[in-house]
């Protein structure tokens, strides 16, 4: 099968051969890289394991990154999920993203998906999902979607917050996750595009400003935010609501968004939050 | 294109997959330049990896792939101890490179047995890297293909006889580049193959008349 370069591509493969998105994905990095379908996809099954984990691990009491900024959060949003505003399965899902970003703040062990800095936002989404009844089969097979979606993205945008600012990793991750369970709902190629499309756009334009140049300051709790916002991006989808603008043209967007991005909001420790008198003050802290 | 793995993916100690995964990709193909242990490592460090790479823990994995270490090995946050336990100097320095990408390394390695090796590289993103410079000559290695590198002496039929040898060992060629300083003096020739060479094929290679140093470099990843 040929290789897909767009999105549009992607899903008129599935819809044309009548087969779901995953197994277009599949089926071409199986060709490409001349790796049994069986292989692959228990790969990607220890990876989803090392994702379940990391979840785990981060609702334990005790993480602390290695600046002392973050580690601990996790556990109490978990312990709000019955009495908070959004309902159980939103801040059960935040908590779970901000678990795994603690782990990785901690110099623990993660997957990145697609970068360390969005380590928290598939996890999150597909443990909420595996807590609402979903099997490990379907999720696993949802991730190959995931990984479509975000070959896209790096073929054509950036997933590197160097490159194209926090759109660029939380953005696309937020794509990534939506199409996943725009899949696991049952929804349509068409939807899966739409649910990518719909969590992107409203995430365009996000700066890479961390507090001392380190993978917390926001990042950890704006994983918390986007698994909600890529599961609200899933529903909307899932409810007929589509994306005035096609899913590729939303990432031609955030490449150019990215360019156009003043270097000391990528990643350089120089702008944004990272310039705020907090931000410099715990940054001299940190380093002395 | 990138594969599947390599956005759903690697598994890795965080906490920045540019920063750290790819950082120790980075230093693990400085390593296989040189062919082995280090006992000195000096580090340019430019744009993202300059104004961050302590807060990161990229210096730990710079030094961590250097030792030998994969992404995911939990020893990362102990490298620098573990480097000094190893007989390892190392050095830090930030540097302007112009035109580079954000987040370049450039390593100066030597070896126990006093061989060099300059390396210059960059995390692309994901934990994914391009390697850009070994020794005097501009490159660009994804590590995405097992690689065979050759320095040998600019004369007709060199290249004939390393692909001569690779074709009798089944093995398939997916890019080629060869470049030399001047007509006639050193040469260095980069083959990305679709397997990975068994190592007597790289010792076949480096027995060819007119080449004096081959090496290869396995996929990562």
């Amino acid at each position: 099968m040929k290789s897909f370069h767009n999105i549009a591509e992607l899903l008129r493969l599935a819809s044309e051969r009548q087969l779901p998105v995953h197994e277009i994905v599949l089926t071409v990095e199986s060709e490409q890289k001349q790796r049994s379908k069986e292989e692959l996809i228990e790969e990607m099954r220890n990876n989803w394991h090392v994702m379940h984990d990391s979840v785990k691990t981060g609702l334990k009491e005790g993480i602390c990154s290695v600046s002392g900024l973050t580690g601990g959060d996790a556990p109490k949003l978990y312990r709000h999920q019955l009495t908070g505003f959004l309902g159980q399965a939103a801040v059960s899902a935040a908590a779970f993203a901000v678990a795994a970003s603690e782990v990785n703040a901690s110099m623990g062990r993660i997957v990145a998906c697609p970068t360390a800095g969005s380590c928290g936002i598939l996890p999150a989404v597909l443990t909420e999902a595996y807590e609402q009844g979903c099997s490990e089969d379907d999720i696993t097979m949802s991730l190959f979607t995931a990984a479509g979606i975000g070959m896209v993205i790096d073929e054509n945008a950036s997933i590197a917050g160097a490159s194209g600012g926090c759109q660029a990793e939380c953005g696309s991750a937020a794509g990534m996750a939506a199409a996943a369970l725009a899949e696991i709902g049952g929804g349509t190629p068409e939807q899966i595009g739409h649910a990518a499309a719909l969590a992107i756009k409203n995430l365009l334009g996000l700066a890479c400003d961390p507090v001392a140049g380190l993978v917390e300051v926001p990042c950890v709790k704006r994983n918390g935010f986007v698994a909600v916002h890529a599961m609200l991006a899933a529903d909307m989808a899932l409810a007929g609501v589509k994306s005035v603008i096609p899913v590729d043209e939303v990432i031609e967007a955030m490449d150019r968004i990215g360019k156009a991005m003043p270097r000391d909001i990528k990643e350089t420790a120089e702008g944004g939050l990272a310039a705020t008198k907090t931000g410099r003050a715990l940054q001299k802290q940190i380093y002395g | 294109m990138h594969g599947v793995f390599d956005i759903i993916g690697p598994v890795m100690i965080g906490p920045s997959s540019s920063h750290t995964a790819g950082a120790v990709r980075l230093g693990l193909m400085a390593r296989k330049v040189l062919g082995g242990p280090a006992s000195r490592a000096g580090i340019l460090l430019a744009g993202s990896f300059a104004q961050t790479y302590r807060g990161h823990g990229t210096d730990k994995a710079l030094i961590a792939g250097v030792l030998g270490m994969q992404p995911d090995d939990e020893r990362i946050r102990d490298s620098l101890s573990i480097a000094k336990e190893q007989g390892l100097e190392f050095a830090f320095q930030k540097t302007d490179i112009p035109g580079a990408h954000p987040n370049t390394a450039e390593f100066h390695l030597t070896s126990f047995n006093q061989n060099s090796a300059v390396v210059r590289g960059a995390s692309v993103g994901g934990g994914n890297i391009i390697i850009t410079k070994i020794n005097d000559y501009d490159v660009e290695i994804t590590g995405r293909y097992p690689a065979i590198v050759a320095i040998q002496h600019d004369q007709p039929g060199v290249i004939m006889n390393i692909t001569s040898i690779l074709g009798m060992g089944g093995l398939n060629i997916a890019f080629m580049h060869v470049s030399r300083k001047n007509r006639g003096e050193e040469a260095m020739t980069i083959l990305e193959l679709d397997e990975e060479p068994l190592p007597g094929i790289v010792d076949a290679i480096k027995n060819i008349d007119g080449i004096s140093q081959a090496f290869s470099i396995p996929a990562i990843g």
